[in-house]
């Protein structure tokens, strides 16, 4: 699978805040991502990780500093945002078809996170585990340069977390530039660490 | 134009696996089937009630689907996937709404045909009363969309819509009852007019209402 993109992808946080209400879940925030970077954010619950995944993902505006993003853009969060009536398989091919992907791309994924056996099962009878891989299958069949995984590796067993690994190691290697927020370190060489405190700084 | 049919599709489909075209036209035609029993046999009183009830009916099966047309996206992160892929919260309620006029308006406007014999509206007044629920259903699907998604998450979210709802229909709700009456002056162009208002403006209304649940 290779990343599409007319030119590199990269992130620049430059010194970047964020208020959700009264509350500032994230300050200073400073980040120099580009292609074939594997940058993993790490903290304590509620240091603001997701935030600042969801901030990069353009869905929460920043209360002051600068944020360039240059790439397409795909999330793995905590919200599968696939249908649970419809089978793994056409779940993603609907969301391969908003991206401009081929149902080739969604076999791919699949086989990726070794789904391709459930591929006609509903998702709502996937197991945790399996309802994880098909969301970073998603994520896989997207054909996104910047790739943003939320907590990817829960739930996951060693056999899926080693599939994951070797997705994103492909995604690097195409050009693609991947941040991930988990608590344990992945198994893979990360290029940057961005380390968040409780108050939502860079330690 | 392509990617915004498919995403109206999902929504006739959804409306389809969920209830949400069945249980408005059940409701509309239980009320039509109801409402003789209550006023008896007169035909006379039947015919010239039975309009204004359909359209009460109408309005109140509007309520039915608020809850199911915003909130389980919100919480599948389907919303927040659109707004990632670029879809503008307006352009998302566009989709909706238009998923709402067809999995919504036209069942209920089909249901009409069999509401107006059961409750024995005149010839002359049924075709009227398919008009007049055709004109309004564009305000009617983009007040549904809007007040869904301002509701999206609240408790008692339905009951919530439907207060919300009704006071923002009345005036759907008195220029639609007034083309049924002997003298309906200018009702039909008043509706046509209140419609076209609220669902040119709805959209705006609901986009802002996903942009704020968002954040």
């Amino acid at each position: 699978m290779t990343a599409r993109q007319a030119y590199a992808p990269f992130i620049r946080l430059e010194n970047v805040a964020i208020n959700r209400g009264n509350r500032r879940v994230l300050s200073g925030m400073m980040l120099d991502a580009n292609a074939g970077d594997l940058i993993w954010v790490r903290g304590a619950n509620g240091c603001g990780k997701s935030t600042l995944l969801r901030t990069i993902a353009g869905l929460l505006d920043i209360t002051s500093g600068r944020a360039e993003v240059e790439g397409r853009v795909a999330l793995s969060d905590e919200n599968l945002a696939l249908e649970p009536n419809m089978t793994v398989g056409h779940a993603l091919k609907f969301w391969a078809d908003l991206d401009g992907g081929t149902p080739a791309d969604c076999d791919s994924a699949l086989s990726e996170m070794d789904l391709l056996s459930l591929c006609d099962v509903p998702v709502r009878y996937l197991s945790t585990g399996q309802k994880k891989r098909a969301g970073l299958a998603r994520v896989l069949s997207s054909n996104a340069a910047i790739w943003l995984l939320d907590e990817p590796y829960n739930g996951l067993d060693s056999a899926s977390s080693a599939h994951l690994d070797r997705a994103i190691l492909r995604h690097l290697a195409a050009g693609g530039l991947t941040l991930l927020a988990a608590h344990q370190s992945p198994s893979i060489n990360i290029t940057q660490s961005l380390l968040l405190d409780s108050s939502g700084q860079m330690a | 134009m392509r990617h915004f049919l498919t995403l109206v599709r999902r929504e006739i489909r959804l409306a389809l696996t969920g209830g949400g075209i069945w249980l408005p036209v059940i409701f509309y035609l239980a009320v039509a089937t109801l409402f003789p029993f209550v006023t008896g046999p007169d035909k006379m009183l039947l015919a010239r009630t039975g309009g204004g009830i359909l359209w009460i009916a109408a309005l109140l099966s509007t309520i039915l689907p608020i809850e199911r047309l915003i909130l389980p996206d919100r919480q599948s992160g389907m919303l927040d996937q659109l707004a990632i892929r670029g879809w503008s919260e307006e352009v998302v309620a566009t989709v909706k709404i238009v998923g709402q006029l067809v999995a919504f308006a036209m069942p209920l406007l089909l249901a009409s045909i069999i509401a107006s014999a059961l409750i024995g509206l005149p010839e002359t007044k049924v075709l009227t009363l398919l008009t007049g629920l055709a004109i309004a259903m564009p305000a009617l699907s983009g007040l549904s969309v809007t007040i869904s998604a301002l509701t999206a998450g609240l408790n008692g979210a339905s009951a919530l819509g439907g207060l919300l709802l009704v006071p923002l229909a009345v005036p759907i709700l008195i220029f639609g009852a007034g083309t049924l009456s002997d003298t309906p002056g200018n009702a039909m162009q008043l509706l046509a007019a209140t419609s076209i208002v609220i669902a040119v403006l709805s959209p705006f209304a609901a986009g802002a209402a996903l942009r704020a649940g968002r954040s």
